[in-house]
């Protein structure tokens, strides 16, 4: 993307886009009782749902990155709560990996963002998105690591 | 004692186990270095009787790391009726590690592997030779007392060697393979972990994020995308790798500086708590990328997260490959 179109995005009101991966069976469920039951939150996420979180292979992750997201991300069940017993127990090390070595190569952390969210939590769900949403918004756009052509 | 007195004795050791071995039939065949053909390189060799022994040879330019050629051609070193052979491998420190990394992930059968261990004396950091000599053309290289000479036409030049170790080397606390008395012969030792400080990653991790981008930046932007790093690996073993994979296209391969920061940090992923700490994937690299960074790294997150380093012994699981209900998750988003 060159310059001016970036430039005129920050001038413009600038709003994120943030990408949700969501498990199907705690977190969608959550963004959904959020949803049915009105309770506000940003509407810069655009959900993607997958089957657990555990299917989410960092390579979405940086792929999503590069591809002009400003933000990540990644929800799931609590633990011990997987309907495939461990998936997210799998994840949650891919991912603690993964955020340290984003860090370590220099890519600002706070861009993606892992939390549990179980079917019965809309309130925590709209909360940890504001959250994840205002961070993504402090760090500004995504220019850094994105893909020029 | 200098390093040359050292390599000698190394290599009389190894060819004396070698020989051994060979004659008491305990393998088939084993694998080793030998002279290489290029200056500053050496080169892998398979040897199967007792006169070709001689042919193994140890300095400090024996830098790959054996254990590659273990995992893809082992179903292919069988006899004429088709039965497994037996196989030795000549066992520096990180070779040991990756024979029992593949052990553990179940890639190789320690039955029919025998390791020849030795206390290895490190490598030369070839890059850092080869930057400094810059285009002049090497044609010998060797090492004396505690020196490393380069000589070309015309011109000669020294290298202490303590300085120009490599930089894993320099660290390096497993420098006798890791293995029982069973599947190692001549040196061996039972280590249960190592203390690491990584004082060296503690350092950069201190910096900004502007200041690791730019510098990780500068470093990988040359990457030329060659796989070099790859095809060295000895912990790099998938029949097809994520970049190679073109069903669906996972992976764009441009040279712009997304797509190889894209591979090194799908790379490192899948090396976190793999990597041997062999080096060789720097040690091959055909620009010079310091490797080792990202391998120092990795080592740090495995050991203070899981208290894991890999390649001790064949038995415990790589924590990528593992999971505890009690994992820590503090980088985990939480409500205030």
């Amino acid at each position: 993307m060159t310059e001016t179109v970036l430039e005129k995005k920050v001038e413009e009101k600038w709003e994120p886009k943030i990408i949700a991966f969501l498990c199907n069976w705690c977190s969608y469920a959550g963004a959904d009782l959020a949803g049915v039951s009105r309770i506000q939150y940003p509407p810069n996420i655009r959900i993607v749902r997958v089957p657990c979180s555990g299917r989410v292979n960092p390579y979405f992750i940086i792929k999503s990155l590069t591809d002009g997201w400003d933000g990540v991300v990644v929800s799931g069940c609590h633990p011990g709560d997987c309907h495939y017993i461990s998936g997210n127990l799998v994840a949650r090390r891919r991912f603690a990996i993964l955020k340290e070595l984003l860090e370590f190569f220099g890519i600002e952390p706070g861009r993606v963002n892992f939390m549990w969210a179980s079917a019965a939590e809309g309130e925590r769900f709209a909360v940890l998105i504001r959250k994840a949403t205002k961070m993504v918004k402090e760090l500004g756009p995504n220019t850094k690591f994105q893909k020029e052509w | 004692m200098t390093i040359e007195a050292e390599n000698k004795e190394i290599e009389a050791s190894i060819r004396d186990v070698a020989k051994k071995m060979l004659s008491e039939k305990q393998v088939d065949v084993i694998i080793g270095y030998s002279q290489g053909t290029l200056p500053l390189s050496s080169t892998p060799i398979v040897i199967r009787n007792e006169e070709q022994v001689d042919n193994l040879i140890w300095d400090n330019l024996c830098y790959i790391n054996l254990a590659r050629y273990l995992a893809p051609l082992m179903p292919q070193l069988c006899d004429s009726e088709g039965n497994a052979l037996k196989i030795g491998i000549v066992s520096k420190g990180c070779v040991g590690r990756a024979v029992n990394l593949l052990a553990a992930e179940k890639q190789i059968d320690l039955d029919k592997v025998k390791m020849i261990g030795f206390n290895c004396n490190g490598n030369v950091n070839r890059s850092k030779i080869a930057m400094e000599i810059g285009e002049k053309e090497i044609l010998d290289v060797s090492i004396t007392g505690n020196e490393i000479i380069v000589k070309g036409k015309d011109w000669e030049q020294n290298f202490p060697y303590s300085e120009y170790i490599n930089e894993l080397c320099k660290v390096c606390q497993v420098k006798i393979p890791s293995a029982t008395e069973a599947t190692c012969l001549g040196e061996c030792q039972q280590l249960e972990s190592i203390n690491d400080e990584f004082a060296d990653i503690d350092e950069f991790e201190a910096k900004s994020t502007e200041e690791k981008w730019d510098y990780i930046k500068k470093e990988l932007e040359v990457c030329t995308l060659c796989y070099s790093c790859r095809q060295a690996c000895p912990a790099c073993y998938c029949n097809l790798c994520f970049v190679d994979q073109n069903k669906p296209i996972w992976f764009n391969k441009t040279t712009e500086y997304t797509d190889i920061f894209t591979f090194h940090l799908i790379r490192s992923m899948h090396l976190a708590g793999r990597c041997v700490a062999c080096g060789a994937c720097s040690s091959v690299c055909p620009v010079g990328i310091d490797l080792n960074f990202i391998t120092r790294k990795l080592e740090k997150i495995v050991k203070t997260r899981f208290n894991y380093t890999s390649g001790l012994n064949a038995k415990t699981l790589p924590p990528m490959m593992n999971f505890k209900m009690e994992d820590a998750e503090e980088f985990m988003l939480e409500e205030d």
